[in-house]
């Protein structure tokens, strides 16, 4: 007979490898899944994982990982300190179409003018649009007790349609010829959110990740607030006759992590995306929990996983061209993976034992 | 704008069937949270069984086939999300989600050769003389035999609940998982029983809106519906009937902003489909202080060992 035994204390080995190990399962059976479409697997994983980085034309798909990667690292490591503390935000998708809608819409207003202080200021806009966004879960929840969970999403929704509106209607290009959508912000020197050295990907939102996962570990580890959120999540009882103020900690916990989406979303449309339309946003907010569950809820694992998230994202773009694998194939890529990185948790907690349990 | 467009009668038909979807995923959530599960992947078992049960029902002809294997998809996904949380001890929440995500990518993937075909279409149901009334035969007795059932659904899981032994197992498992494991029920059972069930709903709830309400495929065309149901059990403080009259309130908001975008009233398309999303914050907020009908175990993990 096999059964689980709780462990006394968390394996800290397990803890480490249970990614590597969901990684594993999940090419192998994403392999399966290729192979059933018809596709040959071992190409399509090799194409996945080994052409971005090393392949023929890499060096025009690495600064790719940068861009990529970059907000959902953003995004991540503001949906972690929630996590940890068992306030769920799910709705960083909606926080990233505000915080593009507002960063663009700060900048638009000056529209042509010409000068340093636009960009500051748009970074400002994006990161509150994010932040109001989030505001409003946080705020429900602290007042009312409103589940998090699905006012978050619903705000979602809400947004998309918000998206559609401005790019019909407040932001559209006047230039357009009518087509929805608003001016190129690329074309715009003030406003565009430019490689930093070119040829690299590197742009501010990258050297904003990079910040932000800096200022996460330092948070989380010789911070107060980093302390309160850890205890909260570990032992909430404990964490109340701490004298840890849970209203606080949800508005800090959601606010940040709505101002971050917020940040990415206004670095990728004054960047690589250029400008808001209507299909602007492209799941981002949703991809980024995978990414932090991925990274164990760590600052530097988050880095780690949002990089192997973008390669996932820009290998099922090659294989999407060469092998005419359908886009589709890498979003159930990704879903697998967090599945299985949830499954063999199971060893981080509990150790599978084999024979009959002994009766205390 | 021409409001004297809109039929009222018309209307109410077509908010029963606008809110079938939710009250079938809404039902089945129920059970499932009435076991002490929370089970945040209804959005992703809804598209699955959507596009199951379009696949099935334009190859086989048959519409109800399509809804038969539509179930079968929904409940065979949650056996996933069973899996993980029942046996894994994974966490409720991150393993719901995990399953919404993956069953949108491969609901998407699914789908790629379906979009644009037409679903063979389910007659609906007609009584002679009853179904020929004026205003009540429309309302009451000219619909598809899956409206029917997710109110015969309702009233079944109403009656189990509270009358059964059934119900009184599954609801004390989910108060209380190890006072009943105590008494020598079999929790982590019970409870994936109540996960298949739910799976089960919420796939038909689906399968629902792909043959019936918008008979065709597009990707995510769920658009969040199964996260709307998951309100409704907030709404309904746990109770079936209320679910149903939630059900039909946002089927009306949903039937009467397309009815407003029709009529071409002054207020712009976007601002009228987030309607139904703001309604649903709206009503959370006003009912989130009442938490009378939750589960006392809801979200916990059962593991025999403590």
């Amino acid at each position: 007979m096999i059964r689980l035994e709780k462990r006394p204390q968390p394996s800290r080995a397990w803890s480490m490898a249970t990614p590597l190990v969901a990684v594993l399962a999940t090419m192998f059976f994403g392999g399966l899944l290729f192979a059933a479409l018809g596709k040959p697997p071992v190409e399509a994983i090799r194409t996945i994982f080994w052409e971005p980085l090393f392949g023929e034309f890499a060096f025009y798909y690495r600064p790719q990982l940068l861009v990529k990667g970059a907000p959902l690292v953003l995004i991540a490591i503001g949906l972690s300190l929630g996590f940890r503390a068992g306030i769920w935000n799910i709705g960083a998708e909606g926080q990233y179409i505000m915080g593009a809608i507002f960063g663009a819409g700060a900048g638009l207003a000056f529209y042509p003018s010409e000068s340093f202080l636009i960009f500051p200021f748009m970074v400002l806009a994006g990161a509150f649009g994010g932040w109001i966004w989030a505001m409003i879960p946080a705020i429900l929840k602290t007042r009312f007790g409103t589940n998090e969970i699905l006012v978050s999403l619903m705000l979602v929704y809400v947004a998309e349609q918000f998206l559609a509106s401005v790019s019909l209607g407040l932001l559209k290009n006047p230039e357009g010829f009518g087509f929805p959508g608003s001016r190129n912000l690329q074309a715009w020197d003030s406003a565009h959110n430019a490689e930093l050295i070119a040829g690299t990907g590197m742009h501010w939102g990258v050297v904003a990740a990079l910040i932000a996962v800096i200022f996460a570990y330092v948070l989380l580890n010789r911070h107060m607030t980093g302390y309160h959120i850890r205890l909260t999540g570990e032992a909430p009882r404990a964490a109340r006759f701490a004298g840890v103020n849970p209203t606080r900690l949800v508005l800090f916990c959601l606010g940040t992590s709505g101002a971050l989406a917020g940040l990415a979303g206004m670095f990728e449309v004054s960047g690589p995306s250029g400008q808001i339309s209507i299909d602007f946003n492209v799941g981002y907010g949703f991809t980024a929990i995978i990414v932090a569950f991925l990274g164990r809820l760590h600052p530097v694992g988050i880095l780690l996983a949002g990089g192997l998230m973008a390669l996932t994202y820009i290998g099922g773009d090659i294989a999407q061209s060469n092998l005419q694998l359908p886009a589709a194939a890498i979003q159930v890529f990704q879903g697998m993976l967090l599945f299985f990185l949830l499954a063999f948790d199971l060893l981080t907690n509990f150790r599978i034992a084999i024979g009959k349990p002994e009766v205390a | 704008m021409d409001l004297s467009a809109i039929n009222p009668v018309l209307l109410i038909a077509s908010l029963m069937v606008a809110a079938t979807p939710l009250l079938l995923a809404a039902i089945g959530e129920l059970v499932v949270e009435k076991s002490g599960v929370l089970n945040l992947g209804v959005e992703g078992m809804m598209i699955v069984g959507a596009i199951a049960g379009f696949a099935t029902a334009v190859e086989s002809g048959s519409p109800l086939l399509g809804f038969i294997a539509a179930a079968i998809a929904g409940a065979a996904l949650s056996v996933l999300f069973a899996i993980l949380t029942q046996f894994a001890q994974a966490n409720q929440v991150a393993s719901g989600l995990s399953l919404t995500l993956f069953g949108l990518g491969l609901s998407a993937l699914m789908g790629q050769s379906y979009v644009g075909v037409k679903p063979p279409q389910m007659g609906d149901v007609h009584i002679p003389v009853l179904s020929d009334l004026p205003v009540v035969g429309p309302i009451l007795f000219g619909h598809d035999i899956i409206l029917y059932f997710g109110i015969v659904l309702t009233a079944a899981v109403w009656w189990v609940l509270k009358y059964s032994r059934l119900g009184l197992v599954l609801r004390a498992v989910g108060e209380n998982h190890d006072a009943a494991h105590a008494l020598g029920y079999k929790v982590i059972k019970i409870r994936l029983m109540a996960i298949m069930f739910g799976g089960a709903c919420a796939g038909l709830g689906g399968a629902y809106i792909s043959l019936i309400r918008v008979p065709q495929w597009t990707e995510g065309m769920t658009a969040g519906i199964g996260w709307i149901a998951l309100a409704l059990v907030v709404f309904a403080s746990w109770k079936p009937w209320r679910a149903l009259l939630g059900a039909y309130l946002f089927g009306g908001v949903t039937v009467v902003q397309l009815n407003l975008q029709a009529a071409g009233v002054a207020i712009p398309v976007e601002y009228l489909a987030m309607s139904p999303y703001l309604i649903t914050i709206l009503v959370l907020v006003i009912l989130s202080a009442d938490k009378s009908g939750a589960p006392a175990a809801l979200g916990r993990n059962f593991h025999a060992s403590r």
